[in-house]
């Protein structure tokens, strides 16, 4: 059975109904202007006094009886045929437990895992590492594109580097090129960026009786369980894993990764649980970056400034790993007839690549918008207005419209031309797109205890991006009772399954679960007050901690009074999320506006504001969303301006594996950042709330980056934008 | 895991005893000799605690006006100590722009002067550069965009403290008890370049303690200014950085100092420049040529000839600054 509902779905000035069929069981999706209690207003973090107090326990501070201290051998070569490894040495060493093979016969980049031991103490555990005897046969490497494209260039596995070329095509981009009125050609080229998450990766491993348990730092709980139940042969029910508290993972922390393997196997040799949480080096060695991007970007206009054709050929290095495409922007920001895209993975020496924050994105945007700036300048456009005449979303168009006005964009343009000294300021506008809309599979579970406080059980996790409150938000607005009666439980296999947090998808992926799972709960405790009531339960509503007769507010029971009567300890209900129903958007928009400030006789630049517009659907809690935001720029400014793996090419080796020779941005570096959000009532699911984490990330390095060739009046066309590159592009300018 | 014990001496005589055998160093705030020790790149077995050493501390104004800092002052109260911001600013501006204020808490003077370079080769555990017993300098031909260009040869490393060029500017001198007695040298002949010994950056000799350092009342008249460039502002170390003392008598500048910073393996003065500003007005264009000749002599690697420029850039700044607060100062005398 099911029903039809209409619904009003679009933002302000641009709405319109839509009819959607309800099964049985969902709740009716929320409206605007429901009346919302915490929905929307700003709520603190659930747990932020947790954090904040050391109390919240993170992988790290997992410590078990008995437990062990385990450590990664990394190849110090670049590239090595592993002829053998003896472990003899570092077994005789008193206080050591296991030690093993991780089993990789060649190394392919300094910090590949060679092998681990497990000893009673941390201490000796490197002691240990020390004596393990390697007997490497070094070869020759690559550990730059160019090296590694070249011919000749050493294989990194076999044949060449360079996987096939991925093609898209529409239309005939060679036509609209030729014949296009305005063109530009240029080649933009980003670094590879480290994730530096705040915790490290690692992992403490038990094996007992009931089978495999390990506490790590995972974005996936239910995909690490897979992967080693497989390793490890087990049915994925005798594997717990359980993240209860996570600092960060930006996309490096999915599945059963080597160090989290290998912590098992150690814990499986030793018969005893081993801890093995990685040293911060080894994080930007070996546990993922952003990719690497060379951007070769032709656009084509029209008189107008419509953009007639986008080109797109671009070859990037996962390392090791393979995923360095970019092409996303460029067929998804600014949409024209003749769109061309080829992408070429190429395979060198280095630490593998995983997904980062919005994979591909930001370095794709950097090119692409960098271009734009290039043809508005000749064509004679102002370059904001050149975005407007090629954005074909109304939701953007709205975005842009908000953002130039809040930027002072056309005043700030105004003034800029007339600055006169040393001190050069610069403006840039970058538009963002993403499809965080989530995905159907995630289960909760919702309990009412006797007395009064609620639980909420989902096996999801948090990266970060504040999920334990996200639910309890919705938990609490769907029963009506103060949030501090809520408690989320995530970060367990016991609990109903979930999805990995990535993708942008933990919010609208487990916000309906949740919904579905309190609104169940709320109608068995209906039942259980219409007779206190003297109503039937379908006339009863819950809210201010009360449930009440929807028509008579004044027939009213506590909602504790009415947890007093559950007949056991709790009672409990099930949610899950359904498949997407209509909406009013299949993507997100969103644009960053960023006023630079470059001392063009030093080279050293300063963002001085950015203005960041995005839509989020349902809003939960701003305050949340805000810290999104803030972290997405932060993170965009440190890649505009200081991130970048140095590797030495002669050595193979990375030469700043530090957090601080790797230069990430700091308090001092961060600007005034105004965040607007776009109320987007974009339907889909029951809460209607989009995911936030990439696409407001998605634009902020390319702003920045627009807004520093604005100031000095040359293009940069390479990042990090450091001073020796502004001085230099100053010198040919 | 590197292991080492760390050891309480009863005086500065009986540290400078212990720390004079094999495989014994000091240890004051510990910044970078456990950064080292963690690293690996030392493996020093005893570390003897300087800070019980009540006698090396202390900021005091003598009666000539001369400024005594104990070897263990932290940068923090070198940063905000009212006379040294006062008659020395270049010194507390130097320790205010250094690192952290976790890190200026613990940080002292003696350690800052003496810490080791910055330069990744050095501090990777896989290279055995030069400075650690290899036979050659890794950023000859390698990532050298933060090395020398000034001094280099046959290391390129720079020499990372803030407040080695604010105190060789004022003519600073280090008070230093050894196995041998006590001697006194002015930082400026302390430091030592790595065509000297490339394994070190100083004279101090086996089992030498810096005591206290000695600054000089600086001539009536002189105003210090102590600046720098940073590719990012907040957790960074310097790109260059410039301290200068000027002494300005009515409108020409009478005596000046100019010693730059990261720049070379040694705070590196630059004498040149600073005999072109004596008895010249202290104008943009003088500073201006002052800074040209202070570059004169620069010799970057492939990747860093953007830190000349930016060395040229500071020195005039750092004259122009100086030069104004010398003006007012004299104005109000
Ligand atoms: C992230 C970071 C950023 C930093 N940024 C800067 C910066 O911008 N500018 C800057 O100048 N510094 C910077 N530093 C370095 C920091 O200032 C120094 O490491 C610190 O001042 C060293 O002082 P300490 O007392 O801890 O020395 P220690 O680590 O205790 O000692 C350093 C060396 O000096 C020796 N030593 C110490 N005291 C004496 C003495 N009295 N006599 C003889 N030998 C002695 C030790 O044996 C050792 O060799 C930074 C450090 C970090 C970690």
């Amino acid at each position: 059975m099911s029903r039809r509902v209409t619904v009003e779905l679009g933002y302000p000035g641009d709405t319109r109904d839509v009819t959607v069929e309800i099964p049985d069981g969902e709740p009716v999706p929320w409206q605007v202007p429901d009346r919302f209690e915490l929905v929307g207003r700003s709520t603190p973090r659930v747990d932020g006094a947790m954090k904040a107090t050391g109390a919240a326990r993170y992988s790290y501070d997992i410590v078990l009886p008995e437990m062990l201290y385990g450590a990664i051998l990394r190849s110090p070569h670049p590239a090595a045929r592993v002829r053998s490894v003896d472990l003899s040495a570092a077994r005789r060493l008193p206080g050591v437990r296991a030690a093993i093979e991780i089993g990789n016969d060649q190394a392919r980049f300094a910090g590949q895992e060679i092998a681990a031991v497990a000893a009673d103490s941390s201490d000796i555990a490197d002691d240990a590492i020390a004596l393990i005897k390697v007997d490497y046969e070094p070869r020759r490497f690559a550990v730059t594109i160019a090296d590694a494209a070249a011919s000749g260039a050493p294989s990194v596995f076999s044949g060449s580097n360079l996987d096939k070329p991925k093609i898209s095509s529409k239309g005939d981009v060679d036509r609209a090129l030729a014949s296009a009125a305005e063109k530009i050609e240029a080649t933009y080229v980003t670094p590879v960026q480290t994730h530096v998450s705040l915790e490290t990766h690692g992992a403490v491993a038990r094996f007992d009786e009931s089978g495999l348990t390990v506490w790590c730092s995972t974005q996936g709980i239910f995909s690490v369980r897979d992967d080693l139940a497989v390793y490890f042969n087990l049915p994925p029910e005798k594997v717990r894993v359980i993240c209860e508290y996570l600092g960060g993972g930006f996309g490096s922390k999915f599945g059963a990764r080597p160090e989290i393997v290998t912590a098992a196997r150690l814990a499986k040799e030793a018969g005893a649980p081993v801890k093995l949480m990685l040293p911060r080096g080894d994080e930007h060695l070996a546990t993922g970056n952003r990719p690497n991007a060379e951007q070769t970007v032709r656009l084509g206009a029209d008189r107008s400034g419509k953009l007639v054709a986008i080109d797109l050929v671009q070859r990037g290095s996962g390392g090791v790993g393979g995923g360095s495409g970019s092409s996303g922007p460029f067929k998804m920001v600014y949409p024209c007839d003749n769109i061309r895209t080829s992408e070429t993975n190429v395979y060198m020496n280095a630490g593998p690549a995983s997904p980062m924050r919005a994979p591909g994105w930001p370095q794709g945007c950097f090119g692409l918008e960098m271009a734009m700036d290039e043809l508005a300048r000749s064509l004679h456009i102002d370059r904001l207005e050149f975005r407007r005449v090629n954005n074909t979303n109304p939701v953007r168009a709205h975005e842009l419209d908000l953002g130039a006005r809040a930027f002072r964009w056309d005043d700030t343009k105004s003034a800029l031309a007339k600055q006169t000294g040393t001190n050069r300021r610069g403006i840039g506008v970058a538009c963002a797109a993403w499809h965080a809309l989530g995905a159907s599979g995630p289960e909760a579970t919702a309990i009412a205890h006797r007395d009064g406080h609620v639980e909420i059980r989902c096996g999801t996790q948090d990266i970060g991006t504040g999920t334990r409150t996200a639910l309890a938000i919705v938990a609490a607005e769907e029963l009506g009772v103060p949030i501090s009666q809520v408690a989320s439980e995530i970060g367990d296999t016991r609990y109903p399954f979930s999805l990995p947090s990535g993708g942008s998808m933990s919010a609208p992926s487990n916000t309906p679960a949740v919904r579905q799972a309190a609104a169940h709960l709320r109608d068995k405790l209906f039942r259980i007050a219409a007779p206190i009531l003297g109503a039937a339960p379908s006339d009863l509503e819950a809210r201010d901690a009360v449930i009440r007769v929807r028509f008579d507010p004044s027939r009213s029971v506590a909602f504790k009074t009415v947890c007093r009567r559950i007949p056991g300890d709790s009672i409990s209900a099930q949610g899950e999320r359904l498949p997407n129903y209509q909406e009013f958007r299949p993507d997100q928009a969103g644009c960053q506006f960023a006023e630079v400030e470059v001392d063009t006789e030093t080279g050293i630049t300063r963002v001085v504001r950015v203005v960041a517009v995005h839509d989020v659907g349902t809003m939960l809690d701003p305050l949340t969303s805000r810290s999104q935001v803030n972290g997405g720029v932060l993170m965009g400014i440190s890649y505009a301006l200081f991130e970048m793996r140095r590797m030495d090419p002669a050595l193979g080796l990375m030469m700043n594996p530090t957090m601080d020779d790797y230069k990430l941005v700091g308090p001092l570096d961060t600007p005034k950042i105004d965040v607007i959000f776009l109320d987007v009532r974009n339907g889909g699911t029951n809460t209607g709330v989009l995911g936030i984490g990439e696409v407001v990330h998605v634009a902020s390095t390319a702003a920045v980056a627009c807004a520093v060739s604005d100031a000095i009046g040359v293009p940069i066309r390479e990042l990090p934008l450091t001073p020796d590159r502004i001085l230099a592009a100053l010198e040919h300018a | 895991m590197n292991r080492f014990e760390v050891v309480t001496p009863a005086d500065v005589e009986h540290a400078s005893a212990m720390i004079a055998k094999p495989n014994c160093a000091a240890i004051a705030g510990g910044v970078d000799v456990l950064d080292l020790q963690k690293l690996g790149v030392t493996r020093t077995a005893t570390l003897v605690n300087l800070k019980p050493l009540a006698a090396m501390n202390g900021i005091d104004e003598k009666p000539g006006g001369d400024l005594r800092l104990g070897a263990l002052v932290k940068l923090h109260e070198v940063a905000e100590h009212p006379v040294i911001r006062k008659r020395f600013s270049a010194i507390s501006d130097a320790a205010r722009q250094a690192a952290t204020p976790q890190i200026r808490n613990l940080g002292t003077v003696g350690g800052n002067l003496l810490q080791r370079p910055r330069c990744w080769y050095f501090r990777n555990p896989l290279t055995n550069c030069l400075k650690k017993g290899g036979d050659r300098c890794f950023s000859v031909g390698g990532l050298n965009r933060y090395h020398a260009i000034f001094g280099g040869g046959p290391s390129f490393i720079v020499h990372p403290s803030n407040l080695a060029p604010a105190l060789v500017a004022f003519g600073a001198s280090a008070h230093i008890v050894g196995p041998g007695g006590v001697r006194t040298v002015e930082l400026e002949k302390f430091f030592a370049l790595p065509s000297v010994d490339p394994h070190r950056e100083n004279d101090l000799k086996a089992g030498e303690i810096i005591t206290e350092i000695i600054v000089p009342a600086p001539a009536r008249g002189a105003r210090s200014i102590y600046i720098e460039a940073r590719e990012k502002q907040s957790f960074d170390w310097p790109l260059v950085s410039v301290a200068a003392v000027i002494v300005a008598n009515g409108k020409t500048v009478s005596q000046a100092r100019i010693v730059m910073g990261a720049v070379a393996p040694i705070p590196w003065r630059v004498p040149d420049a600073e005999r072109t500003l004596a008895g010249m007005a202290p104008s943009e264009e003088n500073a201006r040529a002052a800074a040209k000749i202070a570059i004169k002599n620069a010799a970057p690697l492939p990747d860093n000839g953007y830190k000349v420029k930016i060395a040229e850039v500071l020195v005039r700044r750092a004259i122009l600054g100086a030069a104004s607060e010398a003006a007012t100062a004299s104005d109000q005398t």
